[in-house]
């Protein structure tokens, strides 16, 4: 089923916190929900159809119907990292097409910075994940297991060091611009080349950050938004794809976004070339790289040279990424950035980014998430918007 | 030198339809499984071929010889150590440390022999020291 044109976002709200010690998480999510359905002009009385993921409290969809006092003839709680909120638009839009839902809200929340993370509804620790005893006796963890793809990808394609600076150096330079994000001076590759190696080839200043926070989107039938005073942002394209390390065959240099990608832009009937901005997903700087050579915004292995002396800063070079200043300077709100990088890219197509950072007449922008990791499992989702 | 403590104790269910690879592996065996349908090995040890889903399959012995596809060594832990995924001689790429020599001699392309490692529990598990 074509998704294109199925459904509109007119909600999308980012919570200014980055560190909430004084919020419970479901008040988090509530405060997302209810400033998401005022951006949109609707209330909670309108939403029929909730979508959330592990980070919801207590027993997901239920647990939060019931806090947020929703009707939900239609609920979703597809877990995929932190691109699960990309997968819930796409999900969204399905669930409207078949006349499951017209008004779908989407929750994300957590404090990862004021208390334990805990996966609400998984059974975590209830049983043990086929991988773990495999994997944990070597001491994974998130930056040492996407330091290997960098390494890898350094090795085959003679990507550097200072190449991959350059990507921090371009969210640095649209966060200042960003009341709300956390590092707001910008830095130089030479600063990204001189903070500490954390796990060889990362720095420091090449890692995102884990911070508290959530966001919240509203995603209606084509009726519904017309009806509403918010610009129209609809959607395009979506795709999914899960990648593994395929029984032991483990390439490292490629992610998922090589098929969610090509789904979301065969559904839209567009090309690379045609995005004016693209939010992507930047839990490391080399995520952004891999995932940006996937898409097919450059040659697989040519990513380096496309992100170097400053391609990715608005108004300087031809693709403007993560204006918010992203994962790496903004926010990571419960280690899911997923949610942030579509309410950025809904503000670039609605114009109400940043002037500084504003891409003049953005009217397609594309998002992509990677949940989980990019060097053992994870779930790619992309999303192309489009201003209509 | 000093290596990493592999802290991580086995979960009572982690052998479940893996008795075959545990039992070889606490005596310091590494068994590659491999499907006597299509013939492919593969890694991690499940009891069926995610190729094929036949469930017939051998447990061979691995020849213990395997090559670095990517590593990194972790500079924030209190003993920096290298994770890294090794391809072996049998086909399949596994996780695992890389011990025995200073982290900064690890390359990609370093051919890697087979080791055992006692976790602080007395478990024996595979590692690579340089050839």
């Amino acid at each position: 089923m074509s998704l294109r044109g199925a459904a509109c976002i007119v909600g999308a709200f980012e919570h200014p916190a980055r560190k909430a010690p004084h919020i419970s998480t479901p008040q988090l999510h509530a405060e997302c929900a209810r400033a998401a359905l005022a951006d949109a002009g609707l209330t909670a009385a309108d939403v029929d159809g909730y979508f959330c993921a592990g980070d919801a409290p207590g027993f997901g969809p239920m647990t939060m119907a019931e806090y947020l006092n929703l009707d939900c003839r239609h609920v979703d709680t597809t877990e995929t990292g932190g691109s699960a909120y990309l997968v819930h638009v796409a999900h969204a839009a399905e669930a409207i097409a078949a006349g499951r839902c017209d008004v779908a809200l989407v929750t994300m929340a957590g404090r990862p910075r004021s208390e334990p993370a805990v996966s609400a509804f998984s059974s975590a620790g209830a049983f043990t994940p086929p991988d773990q005893p495999f994997e944990l006796p070597y001491g994974p963890a998130a930056i040492n297991t996407y330091a290997m793809c960098a390494m890898r990808h350094m090795h085959e394609f003679g990507t550097t060091a200072e190449q991959l600076a350059w990507i921090r150096v371009a969210a640095s330079h649209h966060a200042q611009h960003n009341p709300h994000a956390v590092f707001r001076d910008p830095v130089t590759v030479a600063d990204v080349l001189a903070s500490p190696v954390v796990a060889d080839p990362l720095h420091r200043l090449d890692c995102c950050m884990n911070t508290d926070g959530g966001g919240a989107l509203v995603i209606v039938k084509p009726e519904i938004a017309r009806s509403l005073s918010r610009p129209l942002v609809t959607l395009r394209g979506a795709g999914e794809f899960v990648k593994h390390q395929s029984g032991g065959r483990v390439d490292l240099t490629f992610s998922g976004a090589r098929e969610s990608g090509c789904a979301a832009f065969a559904m839209a009937g567009v090309t690379p070339a045609d995005i004016a901005y693209a939010s992507v997903y930047d839990s490391f700087t080399i995520t952004v790289l891999i995932q940006l050579e996937d898409l097919g915004f450059c040659e697989k292995g040519r990513g380096g040279a496309f992100v170097a002396d400053g391609n990715l800063i608005a108004g300087v070079g031809r693709m403007p990424v993560n204006t918010d200043g992203g994962g790496l300077c903004n926010s990571h709100p419960a280690g899911r950035g997923g949610m942030p990088k579509i309410v950025e890219a809904v503000r670039q197509l609605r114009g109400e980014a940043h002037p500084a950072v504003q891409v003049p007449g953005c009217a397609l922008a594309l998002v992509h998430g990677t949940g989980g990791s990019l060097g053992s499992r994870h779930g790619s989702a992309t999303l192309i918007l489009e201003r209509s | 030198m000093a290596e990493r403590l592999i802290t991580y104790e086995l979960p009572a269910d982690a052998a479940l339809g893996l008795e075959t690879y545990h039992a070889a592996r606490r005596e310091r065996r590494l068994l590659v499984p491999r499907c006597r349908a299509c013939g492919e090995a593969h890694w991690y040890p499940r009891p069926f071929c995610p190729f094929c889903d036949s469930g017939e399959l051998d447990w061979p012995e691995a020849a213990g010889e395997g090559t670095v596809y990517s590593f990194s060594i972790m500079r924030r832990a209190e003993t920096p150590y290298a994770i890294a995924f090794v391809t072996l001689a049998e086909g399949p790429t596994m996780m695992a440390n890389v011990v025995g020599c200073p982290p900064d001699d690890i390359a990609i392309g370093m051919k890697v022999r087979l080791d055992f490692q006692d976790s602080v529990a007395g478990e024996p598990f595979p590692v690579f020291t340089p050839a």
